[in-house]
């Protein structure tokens, strides 16, 4: 395709946005003065704060363009990944899990393992992640220069170096308190960015109801259809949805993926931690109409002939992720056009920022400090986690360059997910809810649950076995087989965990409190008014999801 | 004698910042660009109005917010 011209202007919005986020790393490094500013934010920030960076830190422009692609693909049930494939578990994450992860004064989802379990549990666990993040981050920055090389026709080396070395300027100065603040930027950038994008093209189809009459009923409601796996655009049952996205993969990833739950971490009390993933569920619930509706309106446009409109081609096969891309380049004039570019880049470079900073405090505590320098100080660590935020990112590169080579990478980014936190949100569930599991258990199931996974994948990928033997069903689509191997590998985990806590050694109870349900107080949290509680905001959130199930039903 | 900390600025006071000079570019972009641009829909001034939104989200996010610290 010829590639969209940018003016002046759209170069002077860009400029704007390098200019911020450079500013914010230089002015925060006054404020970075110990491992607590730099790891935690100086655990001082309001729920606002916090739950906006919690959701921004999942909403990079890898997740907009991979969704709007998505729904042009699948049609609505992609809104299933902001409903229940999220807003369930936020919510579980606020009220039941946040007290455990708060209250105990843990650094990263690791270091709750270790005081749960044992050292090797944490050590395994922060291995796994700290090779998932930096995966996602070297994807993360390959496809932004994708992007950019697609539709702008910029440099590919150039683009990925600049963004690499502005994201390690930032996060290097000032660790996760500019991470944070760059996200919150973000959040804005991609709203205003993006909101016209729906807008604009609603007012071309006539209207909002227009769009949803003119796609098919395959592609137009979100469980009527869930029945017959071969009566909708994903080819999935509402089991599939329920057990491995609603339950596994959701709660797998927004309660214990430590990306996410990091920002909860940096809240003033544990109200505030409290209420972070609580808020952050009532503008996940918004996010389709950044991404459903364009993508709708995608469809719709590339099936009129009039219109002009269609998807890029790559060998012949439709690309989707150039849906975004293509509705900015017809919408947005110039100036807008800038401001549409910058919340794409915003997303791509918050979204890497977003994995360098965990990346770093895992690296450091969990790694580290806890098997290489047991008796680091405290500038030390700083010195550490400013180091491996440089290293990570030079990895990170390093992946870029290997996913240019290997282009398929990008379809395994769901896989990566289900090799990891499927199996872990068991380990977790157990860990927090179950005082008579052993760290034994928990760490043969983790492998068992990890290892399943992996082989599953490997199983249905080389055709090993039929994608219907984990289906359960006879048609299926490559989204449906990720969310059943999902569910069995947190199955495996599950069940291998509790066979081998049943005959190998427990923790003494005195050793599990502030760590289990049952041996840790309620924690009083004093007089204050219903509407502030998060139990009662977590309930309106709750009503607000099952109003959208229903009416889009 | 006391040495007074520097206040940290508040995030929402940052963002009004952007908002506003990203909207004012938009905005003056919009008024001085022909009227006949080759968007679909450019006949409504998409970037006149929203130049103007972002300029107003942007003020107030920096007025309520230029004493306050995070």
């Amino acid at each position: 395709m010829e590639a969209i011209h940018l003016t002046i202007a759209d170069w002077l919005i860009i400029a704007v946005y390098f200019g911020f986020v450079l500013g914010i790393g230089f002015y925060l490094k006054k404020f970075t003065r110990s491992e607590n500013d730099f790891f935690l934010a100086g655990r001082k920030n309001s729920a606002w704060v916090a739950g906006l960076a919690f959701l921004s830190a999942n909403l990079g422009a890898l997740e907009l363009l991979g969704m709007t692609g998505n729904t042009y693909k699948y049609g609505m049930y992609v809104a299933h990944f902001y409903w229940i494939g999220a807003v369930p578990a936020m919510l579980f994450l606020g009220i039941y899990m946040m007290p455990f992860y708060y209250s105990s004064k843990i650094k990263s989802i690791p270091g709750y393992l270790k005081l749960r379990f044992d050292e090797k549990t944490r050590v395994l666990n922060g291995i796994a992640f700290a090779v998932m993040t930096l995966l996602v981050s070297g994807i993360n920055l390959y496809a932004m220069a994708l992007v950019l090389h697609t539709f702008l026709g910029w440099n590919w080396d150039i683009c990925m170096w600049m963004s690499a070395a502005t994201v390690a300027c930032y996060v290097g100065l000032s660790g996760l308190m500019s991470a944070i603040f760059t996200e919150i930027v973000q959040f804005f950038l991609i709203w205003f960015g993006l909101f016209l994008v729906a807008m604009l093209g609603i007012v071309e189809i006539g209207s909002l109801k227009e769009v949803f009459h003119r796609i098919p009923e395959a592609y137009n409601t979100l469980w009527s259809t869930s029945a017959d796996p071969s009566k909708n655009g994903m080819l999935i049952s509402w089991g599939g949805i329920v057990l491995g996205l609603g339950f596994v993969l959701s709660f797998g990833y927004w309660t214990t993926d430590f990306l996410v739950v990091q920002r909860a971490f940096t809240a003033k009390d544990l109200r505030t931690a409290r209420l972070t993933p609580i808020l952050a569920s009532f503008f996940k619930m918004c996010v389709p109409f950044l991404v459903i509706i364009p993508g709708l309106i995608a469809l719709i446009l590339s099936n009129d002939p009039k219109s002009g409109f269609a998807l890029l081609q790559d060998g012949g096969k439709l690309n989707y992720d150039s849906a975004l891309p293509l509705l900015i380049a017809r919408y947005y004039p110039t100036g807008l056009l800038g401001l549409g570019v910058t919340a794409l880049l915003a997303g791509f470079m918050a979204g890497q920022a977003g994995n360098i900073s965990a990346f770093n405090t895992v690296w450091t505590y969990d790694i580290y400090h806890s098997v290489i320098n047991k008796k680091a100080s405290d500038v030390h660590l700083v010195w550490m986690g400013r180091a491996a935020t440089i290293v990570g990112i030079i990895i990170s590169i390093g992946t870029a360059y290997w996913a240019r080579s290997f282009p398929s990478i990008m379809d395994y980014m769901q896989a990566i997910f289900s090799w990891v936190n499927a199996p872990l949100f068991a380990t977790m569930l157990l860990g927090m809810f179950v005082k008579w599991i052993t760290p034994k258990g928990a760490f043969w199931g983790l492998i068992a649950g990890m290892g399943s996974s992996f082989t599953l994948f490997l199983a249905a990928k080389f055709n090993w076995i039929s994608a219907s033997l984990i289906t359960l069903s006879s048609v299926s689509s490559e989204m449906a087989v990720n969310f059943w191997r999902a569910w069995w590998a947190w199955c495996i985990c599950f069940i291998v965990t509790i066979v081998i806590s049943l005959f190998t050694e427990k923790k003494p109870e005195s050793e599990l409190v502030g760590l289990v349900k049952g041996l840790t107080p309620e924690t009083a949290t004093g007089p204050i008014p219903l509407y502030k509680k998060p139990e009662f905001i977590g309930i309106v959130s709750l009503v607000i999801f099952i109003l959208l199930n229903v009416y889009f039903w | 004698m006391t040495s007074e900390q520097p206040q940290m600025k508040s995030i929402w006071y940052l963002v009004g910042l952007i908002l506003i000079s990203m909207g004012v570019i938009i905005f003056i972009t919009g008024l001085v660009s022909p009227e006949t641009q080759k968007t679909v829909l450019a006949e409504l001034r998409p970037d006149i109005w929203w130049g103007l939104v972002m300029i107003a989200g942007g003020l107030t996010l920096f007025l309520t917010n230029r004493k306050s610290s995070t």
